[in-house]
């Protein structure tokens, strides 16, 4: 199994959501991929719903640069401050959670912990996560920064990378959705529409 | 073979059960007459197909589609948010316990519990409601769709009277063949077939063939064929046992009134005959006939109170049947007696009427046979319950007759012999086999007393109204009737069969299939046969 990849770290975090700081500039994880925080005894798993990058004092804003460079890479060459003047942060909904050897796909009794480091899932654990589709009952419901339709389809497309067989792992997960999104018909061919291949 | 089709979302006793079917049981694979399993929680139901529909969870998709060109989309919502439900009447159920086993599939009395799995009826299923082939049942064809073979117990069936229908063209003569051909093999009854169209006895015909084989060729020692018509016989090689000559002195008044409407007659002449047969006896049709328009015959008339007007309407109709050329004043024989001597044989008779197919000849001679038959049956059996002997009882006797609304129309099913025979069914052993193409026209009285009834396609409303009238789940058989293929295609209810089924007869026409229908003891019966193929 690959090491899991440390991404950042919990700076804020309640029972449902959580965000981290991550440690490089830009290395977010993508939007909808799984993140899992926590220790041996209870690992959170999240999806990634949000991020942004922004100055680390929040009183002053970053200004525009470039007037005289060629590219963006040399206005970050001539300026190597910024890399340390800047932040990026990303929110992500809690889905599930395991403790010990069992895999629980509703809310922890805990939220996660302030400093906590924060992983990229392996594919395994993906492969895992994604054998139940419970977890799509909170996005759906969870109240978010980014439209629901756009985190479950990039969340779902994030998934079926890690499944053998991408499409029927869609399949199965359109299906799921036909039912949850039984009285909303729109959402769910906007989703059908986002995720489709 | 057995996957779950679906479960059972809602439905009642009365109006059978819906079942929601699973996104991966295809809707066009799901036909009407069909039988399913349904798995209830303390008991097996066993049922039959009777609707599909389709369903949508929101109605807004009805109204506006999803892009249905992309088979992704397509995928997601089948079973999902479009789907197919089946309407499913449970017929039957299999208890659980031992002693429900031994009994075997009782009619249902509950429905399955919410979400029980429905599947596909096995071969086994089939054969645990129908039976396998016995001494007693008969192959006679296969469930719609399905590779086992349905068989129906002869034994039961020839205990009630039974019925034959479809419009013309659907295989009702292929069907009563391989009927015939199961009763003379695998019951005690003889058959009397009266065969207007010349189908039974020795070939028949067949839409855009060659001629088949019927019973004489392949049963050649148990079959005798009689014929009105000696010369026609002869004409097609037929090999006869018989001829059938009816004396005038044959022909009693209880058989103008059942031709009372073939021959034209009013009603007051019809009571003439009475009043005719009185004054003349025996030799009354011939004595009526030679009635001179002179002094002495008026005052006959008036003596006997028949108006001038009813004796010449009673006349004409008497020239007719005295024109029948099979009528004769003094016959050789008597045909009746030489027709039961057969029958007490066990020998199957089949009456050809070669030329003479019409319907005037026909009834007069079915009612005139059969009511003498009958009488015969009647006081054997009389005396051997008096005697309380069973084996003065007569063999068990079933009379085939076609065009059957003929004689068993509301007017004169009271009066002729077949409205009784299916009245009083088996009372005296002698039972009907009525194939008929328009039910609608038999007495209600007579439909509701048969006990099996056959039916192949037929399209007019009144005609499957009579013949589903008093069966249970009855609009349900109806959607299976209206949808049999136009051929080869049969439902099957009644007393004989545990539950409805559709079926698809078994072949009949080819070398092998005569050579499954043959009997398996009797080399010699075989080699008459190995015979008839060459």
């Amino acid at each position: 199994m690959a090491e899991s990849q440390r991404v950042g770290e919990v700076i804020e975090a309640s029972t449902t959501d959580f965000v981290a700081q991550c440690y490089e500039l830009y290395q977010i994880p993508p939007l909808g991929s799984l993140v899992k925080t926590g220790d041996s005894a209870v690992e959170l798993y999240a999806v990634v719903c949000n991020a942004a990058t922004t100055s680390l004092e929040p009183g002053r804003r970053p200004i525009a640069r470039g007037k005289d460079e060629t590219s963006e890479e040399e206005i970050y060459r001539s300026s190597p401050q910024l890399m340390k003047l800047l932040k990026s942060e990303f929110g992500a909904l809690v889905v599930g959670h395991k403790a010990g050897d069992k895999l629980y796909h509703h809310l922890p009794p805990q939220p996660a912990h302030i400093h906590s480091f924060v992983y990229q899932c392996t594919s395994a654990e993906v492969t895992e996560f994604g054998q139940s589709f419970d977890f799509l009952n909170i996005l759906l419901n969870a109240r978010l920064p980014v439209p629901a339709e756009e985190l479950i389809s990039a969340s779902l497309r994030q998934m079926s990378q890690a499944h053998q067989d991408p499409r029927a792992f869609l399949v199965a997960a359109g299906k799921e959705l036909a039912i949850l999104l039984s009285g909303n018909l729109n959402q769910l061919k906007a989703i059908l529409g986002r995720i489709r291949q | 073979m057995n996957e779950r089709l679906g479960i059972v979302v809602s439905g009642s006793l009365n109006k059978g059960v819906e079942v929601r079917l699973d996104s991966s049981a295809s809707i066009e694979d799901m036909v009407v007459g069909r039988h399913v399993t349904i798995e209830g929680e303390k008991r097996r139901f066993f049922g039959m197909i009777t609707d599909v529909s389709l369903g949508v969870i929101d109605q807004k998709l009805a109204v506006t589609p999803p892009d249905t060109t992309d088979p992704f989309i397509t995928e997601v919502l089948a079973g999902t948010s479009t789907f197919g439900t089946i309407h499913v009447s449970p017929m039957l159920t299999i208890g659980g316990d031992a002693t429900a086993i031994l009994e075997g599939p009782q009619p249902v009395k509950t429905v399955p519990s919410h979400f029980s799995a429905v599947k596909l009826a096995t071969q086994q299923d089939v054969e645990l409601v129908f039976g396998t082939e016995d001494e007693k049942r008969f192959f006679i064809g296969n469930p719609l769709d399905m590779e086992t073979k349905l068989c129906l117990n002869l034994e039961e069936f020839v205990k009630r009277s039974n019925g034959i229908f479809g419009k013309s063209g659907t295989g009702k003569t292929f069907l009563t063949r391989i009927l015939l051909i199961g009763m003379l093999q695998k019951s005690q009854a003889v058959n009397l077939v009266f065969d207007m169209h010349n189908e039974y006895g020795w070939a028949g015909t067949r839409e855009g063939g060659p001629p088949v084989k019927a019973l004489k060729q392949l049963f050649q020692s148990s079959v005798a064929v009689f014929t009105l018509d000696e010369e026609n016989s002869r004409h097609r090689g037929v090999s006869t046992d018989g001829v059938v000559r009816i004396g005038h002195d044959e022909i009693e008044p209880e058989d103008i009134v059942s031709l009372r409407q073939t021959l034209n007659l009013t009603e007051p002449a019809v009571e003439a005959v009475y009043q005719v047969h009185r004054k003349f006896g025996k030799n009354w049709l011939q004595n009526t006939l030679d009635l001179k328009d002179s002094e002495e015959g008026r005052e006959l008339l008036k003596e006997l109170n028949i108006h001038e007007s009813t004796f010449q309407n009673l006349r004409r109709g008497l020239a007719t049947i005295r024109r029948l050329p099979f009528t004769e004043a003094n016959p050789p024989t008597n045909a009746v007696k030489a027709i039961l001597e057969h029958l007490d044989r066990g020998t199957n008779v089949v009456l050809e009427f070669g030329r003479y197919r019409d319907i005037t000849a026909y009834i007069l001679v079915a009612n005139m046979l059969s009511r003498r038959i009958y009488a015969q049956y009647q006081s054997r059996m009389e005396k051997a319950t008096a005697t309380a002997k069973d084996n003065l009882k007569p063999r068990p006797l079933v009379i085939t007759i076609e065009e059957a609304h003929k004689f068993l129309n509301p007017e004169v099913a009271s009066q002729t012999i077949f409205g009784t025979i299916a009245r009083e069914m088996r009372k005296y052993n002698v039972t009907l086999l009525v194939i008929d193409q328009r039910p609608s026209g038999i007495d209600s009285e007579v439909m509701s007393q048969l006990g099996t009834k056959i039916t192949c396609l037929m399209d007019n409303e009144r005609d499957i109204d009579s013949v589903l009238a008093g069966a249970s789940g009855r609009a349900e058989l109806k959607s299976v009737l209206a949808k049999l293929a136009a051929k080869q295609q049969a439902l099957i209810f009644g007393h004989a069969v545990p539950m409805p089924i559709a079926f698809q007869p078994r072949e009949y026409g080819s070398a092998e299939s005569y050579r499954d229908f043959a009997p398996k003891e009797g080399a010699g019966v075989e080699k008459d046969i190995e015979e008839l193929w060459e």
